[in-house]
C-alpha cells in the first residue's frame, strides 16, 4: 500500500515540534506509526505533512512524580508493560499496554500516539479513564492537564486541539486497599478489544469505598460504567455482589454498541457483563480482597 | 563392560537444520519484490470496485499526464496481443463451460478486484497516484455471491455461456447407493458450509517481466509454485515460443496453492514489458492480494450417511455447490471433483457412496487450490457425520471408528470410488493417537469438569488422502492438461562435489535439504557437497511444480532413480580401473571396493574425478558422471493419520480455547524428521485457522468485506497449544524411497478434529451444528438456544 504523497519533517526537540505545528497548517504528528501510518497507507488519512515527534528524549521515560507516575508520551507499550513501578501502583495499565496488539506493535507504539488517536477499540484509554488518570498537553497557549474522563470525546476524536502535543500521562498513586485490572476480549485479527472492561476497586473493610469501572471496544469511546460503580460503592466485593453490580452493564450500554461481522451488538451486550465481572474481580482480588 | 560403537547416523532420517533457513531468517532471500533491473519501471492495476458491472467508459487520460506516468493500458489495447486465460483442469464428463477469462476486462467486471486497467510509472508511488486518477464509468449490476444460491431462478447470470452459473456437474458413484440407503436402520444428515477461506501466503504475488524486443525475448521474474508450467501458459497466452522464455521463481515466500495459477496481473505485467520495452514490475499489495489472488475452499455442503444400528456404515451420499469464483482458474475444477469426491469413502470401509458437485460462478474472487485442496473438504463431511452417527447411536466416536476402519494393507486396496490406496495402518494410527493422548482419562476429565460446569470436548479425526500427484496418465484420463511426472538431473564435478537440477519448485518446504540428504545417503556424500537447483526454467529439467504434497513423492522419486544411475556407472568404472568383474564391485558408505578386498577401493569422489579426467574409461563408456531421470510414478501415495483435539468451551462467552492437540501422522520414510514436523504443524494450524477463526465474507454486492488483515483472522502463535507430534511408519510400496507427502496433512484433519471436539464440549447443550469458524458469538447463541 502506498500513501498519498506527504512532507515529512523531523522534530529535534518539544519546542520545534511546536513550531514545525505552527507552520504547516494540516500537519500530523508522528510517534510510533503504528496508527497513522496503516491509516495513512490506506488512504484514509492523507495529511499533508507528518511531523515526526519519535526522536524526542524529553517526552520518553517513566518515573515517580509526587504521589504517582509519570509516563513520558513517547514511552513504548513495551516498556510500560514491563514497568516494575507501572506493574505495582497502576496494575490494569501495565495489563493493557501488555496486549496492545502484537510484540511488534508494542515495541513500536507510544501511549501518547495511542490515546491521541483515540480508536474506540484502544486499550489505554478504557484503562486510563478508570484509573482517573491525566493527560498533559503543550500548546501554543502554554501546558494543561485533562482529565481522562472527558478526554474521549467519540470516535478517533478527543478534546485535544491540532496545535497540542501530548507530553506525559500522570497516573494517581493507590490509595490503601486500592486495585486495579484490566481484562479484554480480543478481535482475533486485529487484536483490538471487541469488549474491554478497566476497573479499579477500594474497599474499606471489606465494603467497596470507591470504583472506577471503564468500557471499551464495543462503545464509540471510553466511557464510565457508572451504573456499575453506583451499584458496587457502598457494597460488599463478593462474588454476588460484583455479578449483580456488572448485570448493571447494560444500563451504561444503552444503544450505543458497536458490532460488526465478528461480533454483533447483541452479542457485545449480552456478555459485557461477564467481563465487567472479571475485572472487577480481579482488581478487588488486587486490592487484597478475593 | 561391554562396548559398543555407534555405527555411523545415517543421513536419511536425521533431522539436520534446513539450509534455507539462514537467508530466510536474516533477510537475505531475494524475492521477486528484491530484483531490481536497470530502467525498470512500476506497474499499478486499476481494480474493479463493484462485483458485478458493465463498462461504459474508461478515461486514462488524466493518468497519463500525471508525474511520471509512462503508460496507461485497457482491456482493448491488449486486443490480438493477449489471448484469455486458459482454464487447465478440464473435468470429463461434467458439460464444463470455461468461459472467458481476459487478463484485463473489457466490458464487463465480474468482482471486485477484477482488472480494468494499468497504469506503468517511474515509481511504485507514482503508478498508484495515477490509477487514481482513471475515470470510469460503471453501469453496476446485480452481484451473485454463494454457490447455492447463484444456481437458482432468477439469480443474475455472470456468463452468457454458462446458464443458471453452472460451470460444471460432477457426479462420483460405487456401490449400490439406493440398496445401501434402503437397507440402513439409521441415517443421519448435516449441511456443512465450508467457508472461503483467503491463502494468505506471507509474500504476495507478483511479477517482473523483461522483455526485448530485438530478439522476442523474455524473461519473467515469477513468484510461483511452478514455473515450467507459468511458461508453457505464458507463451499460449502472450504468443510468445517457449524457446524465448524464461522463468524464474526466485525466493518464493509460500503459496498454499495460491501460486498455482497464472492470474491476471502476470499477464498484465508481462504485456507491458512488451509494450514498451523495459522492465516492468508489478507487486501486489496485501488489499489487492486479498482481491486478486485465489481463494480456497467455498463449498456449500448436503451429506446424508446410511449405517446400520450396531454403527457399521453402508453408503455415504451428498450435493456439493463449489464457488468457482468470477472465472475458472487454471486448477480449480480439479479440486472439489477429483480431489474431493474420489477420497468420499476415506480409511472407511464404506460398500457405496455417491455424490454430485456442481461447480458454480459466483461474483467473486476466483477459488483454487488451497492447502489439502479438496480433500479437507471431503474428510471434514465424513468425520463430521460419523460423530453424528456415534451421537444418534449413543457410541464412543472412537468405537464407532474402529467398527469401520479399513484393516491393515501394505500393498494395495481397492476403495468404492475406484481409487488404489498404497498402504496403510489406520488402527495402528488412532491406538497411538489414543494412548498418548490418554483417551480414556481425558473422558473421564470432561465428566468431572461438567458436573463443575466446565465444558471440556475431545474431537477424534481420521484421514488418508490423495497425493504425490500422479501417474500422467490418470492425470489425463481425469482432464489435467499436464502430465505429472517429475525429472532430476545430478552432476558430479570433478572435485566429487555435485548439482541437482530438479524441475519442481519447493518454495520454503525444506527439499533443498532433503534432497541433499537422498543423494548423500545414496552415494555415500558430504550433504554438504550437494547443491540443489530449481526454480529456473532456464537451468532446470522440465517438471509440473510443487503442489499436492508431491515434490518429494515424485520430484524426490526422480531423484533417487537418478542417484542410483550415478552408482551403476560408478560401479562400472570401478570394476574397469581395478580391474575386476563388475559382478565383484560392492558399494557400502561411499566407497566401491572389490568384493571381499575393501581396501581395493574407489570413493565416489575418485570416480567422479576419473569420470570427468576421462583418461582411462571403459571401452564404450561416455566421460561425466551425471545421470537424468524422467520419473511418472505408477500410483498416488496415500498418507494417513489420526488426531485428537482437546478443547475447553468457555460457558458465559462461548469463547473456545484449545487445549491440546496430538497429531500422529504416517507419511511413511521420513528423510528428515525435524521438517516433517515443522509441516504437520503449519499444516495443522492452517487447519485450525478454518475451524476457529478464518472466513472470507462477501456483501450481496459482491464486496469483499474482509479485505485486509484486520478483519480476516489467521491464526496466531499465543493461541495455539504446543502441538505434539507423533508418527507411525507404513512405507509406501512403490515409492524407491517408501516416503509419502507429508505437506498437506495436517490441514487435512484438524479441521474436522478441532471442529469434533467444541461439538462433543456442547454435548450437555444439545448443539449439533455450527458454521465455521466457530466464533465466541455462534458458540454462545447455540448453547443459549438450549440451557446444560
Amino acid at each position: 500500500m502506498y500513501s498519498a504523497n506527504f512532507d515529512y519533517h523531523r522534530a529535534k526537540s518539544l519546542s520545534d515540534a511546536q513550531r514545525l505545528l505552527a507552520s504547516n497548517p494540516g500537519a500530523k504528528l508522528l510517534a510510533g506509526g503504528h496508527s497513522l501510518i496503516p491509516l495513512m497507507k490506506l488512504r484514509l488519512a492523507s495529511p499533508s505533512a507528518v511531523v515526526d515527534i519519535g526522536r524526542i528524549p524529553e517526552l520518553r521515560g517513566i518515573s515517580k512524580s509526587g504521589d504517582g507516575i509519570r509516563i513520558g508520551s513517547l514511552t513504548t507499550h513495551a516498556e510500560i508493560a514491563a514497568s516494575a513501578d507501572v506493574q505495582k501502583s497502576a496494575a490494569a495499565l501495565a495489563e493493557a499496554a501488555g496486549l496492545v496488539g502484537d510484540p511488534a506493535v508494542r515495541s513500536r507504539g507510544t501511549i501518547g500516539g495511542n490515546v491521541a488517536h483515540a480508536d474506540p477499540a484502544s486499550d489505554l484509554p478504557t484503562v486510563l479513564v478508570a484509573l482517573d488518570a491525566k493527560i498533559v498537553a503543550i500548546g501554543p497557549k502554554g501546558e494543561r492537564t485533562i482529565s481522562a474522563d472527558g478526554f474521549f470525546t467519540g470516535i478517533m476524536s478527543t478534546t485535544l486541539a491540532d496545535d497540542e502535543v501530548i507530553t506525559a500521562i500522570v497516573v494517581p498513586a493507590l490509595a490503601k486497599e486500592q486495585g486495579s485490572a484490566y481484562v479484554k476480549f480480543s478481535h482475533p485479527a486485529s487484536r483490538y478489544a471487541v469488549i474491554g472492561v478497566a476497573a479499579s476497586v477500594t474497599s474499606s473493610g471489606g465494603t467497596c469505598s470507591a470504583a472506577r469501572v471503564a468500557l471499551g471496544g464495543l462503545v464509540p469511546h471510553a466511557t464510565r460504567a457508572n451504573a456499575v460503580e453506583k451499584a458496587l460503592v457502598g457494597g460488599g466485593l463478593d462474588t454476588t455482589a460484583i455479578g449483580t453490580a456488572a448485570a448493571k452493564v447494560g444500563t451504561d450500554l444503552g444503544n450505543e454498541v458497536t458490532g460488526d461481522i465478528f461480533a454483533s451488538a447483541e452479542y457485545r451486550t449480552a456478555v459485557a457483563p461477564v467481563y465487567v465481572k472479571r475485572a472487577i474481580a480481579a482488581a478487588a482480588a488486587r486490592a487484597g480482597l478475593a | 563392560m561391554a562396548t559398543t560403537v555407534a555405527a555411523p547416523a545415517r543421513i536419511f532420517g536425521s533431522g539436520i537444520k534446513r539450509r534455507e533457513d539462514p537467508r530466510l531468517l536474516t533477510g537475505t532471500a531475494r524475492y521477486t519484490a528484491d530484483i531490481t533491473l536497470p530502467g525498470q519501471l512500476y506497474a499499478a492495476i486499476l481494480r474493479s470496485p463493484h462485483g458485478h458491472a458493465r463498462i461504459k467508459k474508461i478515461d486514462t487520460a488524466a493518468a497519463k499526464a500525471a508525474p511520471g506516468v509512462v503508460a496507461a493500458f485497457t482491456g482493448a489495447d491488449t486486443e490480438g496481443v493477449l489471448q484469455c486465460i486458459p482454464c487447465a483442469w478440464l473435468v470429463p464428463g461434467s458439460e464444463l463451460k470455461v468461459c472467458p477469462y481476459p487478463p484485463i476486462a473489457k466490458t464487463i467486471v465480474r468482482y471486485v478486484g477484477d482488472a480494468v486497467a494499468v497504469v506503468v510509472a517511474d515509481s511504485a508511488q507514482q503508478a498508484y497516484d495515477a490509477v487514481d486518477l482513471i475515470e470510469v464509468d460503471y453501469d453496476p449490476m446485480p452481484a451473485t455471491v454463494d454457490p447455492e444460491q447463484a444456481v437458482k431462478p432468477g439469480a443474475p447470470q455472470i456468463h452468457t455461456e454458462a446458464p443458471n452459473n453452472i460451470a460444471f456437474k460432477w457426479t462420483v458413484s460405487g456401490g449400490d447407493i439406493e440398496a445401501a440407503f434402503k437397507k440402513a436402520d439409521i441415517v443421519v444428515r448435516d449441511r456443512i458450509i465450508q467457508q472461503r477461506l483467503i491463502p494468505t501466503a506471507m509474500e504476495t504475488r507478483g511479477a517482473l517481466a523483461h522483455y526485448l524486443p530485438a530478439t522476442g525475448e523474455l524473461t519473467l521474474w515469477n513468484t510461483t509454485q511452478n514455473p515450467h508450467i507459468v511458461r508453457f501458459i505464458m507463451s499460449l497466452v502472450c504468443n510468445i515460443p517457449e524457446d524465448r522464455l524464461r522463468v524464474i521463481a526466485p525466493e518464493v515466500g509460500g503459496g498454499f496453492g495460491s501460486k498455482i495459477p497464472q492470474i491476471q496481473g502476470d499477464f498484465i505485467t508481462v504485456f507491458c514489458s512488451m509494450k514498451l520495452g523495459r522492465p516492468v514490475k508489478w507487486i501486489e499489495t496485501r488489499s489487492e492480494n486479498y482481491q486478486s489472488t485465489t481463494h480456497g475452499r467455498d463449498h456449500v455442503q448436503d451429506v446424508e450417511m446410511a449405517a446400520t444400528k450396531d454403527g457399521k456404515i453402508l453408503g455415504l451420499r451428498c450435493t456439493v455447490w463449489a464457488g468457482m469464483g468470477a472465472y475458472l482458474s487454471t486448477a480449480a475444477p480439479g479440486i472439489p471433483t477429483i480431489l474431493h469426491g474420489l477420497m468420499l469413502s476415506g480409511p472407511y470401509q464404506i460398500g457405496a457412496v455417491k455424490e454430485d458437485v456442481y461447480g458454480v460462478y459466483t461474483n467473486t474472487t476466483p477459488v483454487e487450490a488451497y492447502r489439502g485442496a479438496g480433500r479437507p473438504e471431503a474428510t471434514f463431511m465424513l468425520e463430521r457425520v460419523i460423530d453424528r452417527l456415534a451421537d444418534e447411536l449413543k457410541i464412543d466416536p472412537v468405537e464407532i471408528r474402529k467398527r469401520n476402519l479399513i484393516p491393515p494393507f501394505d500393498n494395495g486396496h481397492d476403495v468404492v470410488t475406484g481409487l488404489k490406496y498404497d498402504s496403510g495402518n489406520y488402527q495402528g494410527a488412532l491406538d497411538k493417537a489414543l494412548t498418548h493422548a490418554g483417551y480414556a482419562a481425558l473422558r473421564n476429565e470432561q465428566a468431572e469438569a461438567r458436573k463443575k460446569g466446565r465444558y471440556i470436548g475431545i474431537g477424534v479425526g481420521i484421514y488418508v488422502e490423495i497425493c504425490g500427484l500422479g501417474p500422467s496418465q490418470v492425470a489425463g484420463a481425469v482432464g489435467f492438461q499436464g502430465g505429472l511426472w517429475e525429472s532430476a538431473i545430478v552432476r558430479f564435478h570433478p572435485s566429487g562435489k555435485a548439482h541437482v537440477f530438479i524441475g519442481s519448485s519447493p518454495h520454503g518446504q525444506g527439499e533443498e535439504t532433503t534432497f541433499a540428504q537422498i543423494v548423500a545417503d545414496e552415494l555415500g556424500v558430504s550433504v554438504g557437497d550437494v547443491k540443489i537447483v530449481h526454480g529456473d526454467t532456464e537451468t532446470t529439467p522440465m517438471g509440473w511444480g510443487t503442489y499436492g504434497s508431491r515434490t518429494t513423492a515424485v520430484s524426490g522419486a526422480a531423484l533417487a532413480v537418478a542417484t542410483r544411475k550415478i552408482k551403476e556407472k560408478a560401479k562400472l568404472l570401478t570394476s574397469h580401473l581395478l580391474e575386476a568383474a563388475v559382478e565383484d564391485i560392492e558399494y557400502e558408505n561411499g566407497k566401491f571396493f572389490v568384493r571381499g578386498f575393501p581396501d581395493k577401493s574407489k570413493t565416489i569422489q575418485d570416480i567422479a574425478l576419473m569420470a570427468n579426467v576421462a583418461w582411462n574409461m571403459p571401452q564404450g563408456m561416455e566421460p561425466g558422471l551425471e545421470a537424468t531421470t524422467f520419473y511418472d510414478p505408477p500410483n498416488f501415495v496415500y498418507p494417513f493419520g489420526a488426531h485428537i483435539a482437546v478443547v475447553e468451551v468457555d460457558a458465559e462467552t462461548g469463547v473456545v480455547q484449545l487445549k491440546r492437540y496430538v497429531a500422529v501422522d504416517d507419511c511413511g520414510h521420513q528423510i528428515n524428521p525435524m521438517i516433517v514436523e515443522g509441516q504437520v504443524h503449519g499444516g495443522v494450524v492452517q487447519g485450525i485457522g478454518q475451524a476457529l477463526w478464518e472466513r472470507a465474507v462477501y456483501d450481496d454486492n459482491g464486496q469483499l468485506l474482509t479485505g485486509s488483515l484486520a478483519d480476516y483472522a489467521i491464526p496466531r502463535a499465543d493461541v495455539l497449544p504446543d502441538i505434539e507430534v507423533l508418527h507411525t511408519v507404513t512405507p509406501s510400496p512403490h515409492h524407491p524411497l517408501g516416503v509419502k507427502g507429508i505437506g498437506e496433512a495436517g490441514t487435512i484433519v484438524s479441521t474436522c478434529t478441532v471442529y469434533n471436539a467444541v461439538i462433543d464440549a456442547l454435548e450437555p447443550f444439545g448443539v449439533e451444528s455450527i458454521q465455521m469458524p466457530l466464533t465466541p458469538e455462534r458458540v454462545f447463541n447455540a448453547m443459549s438456544k438450549k440451557g446444560p
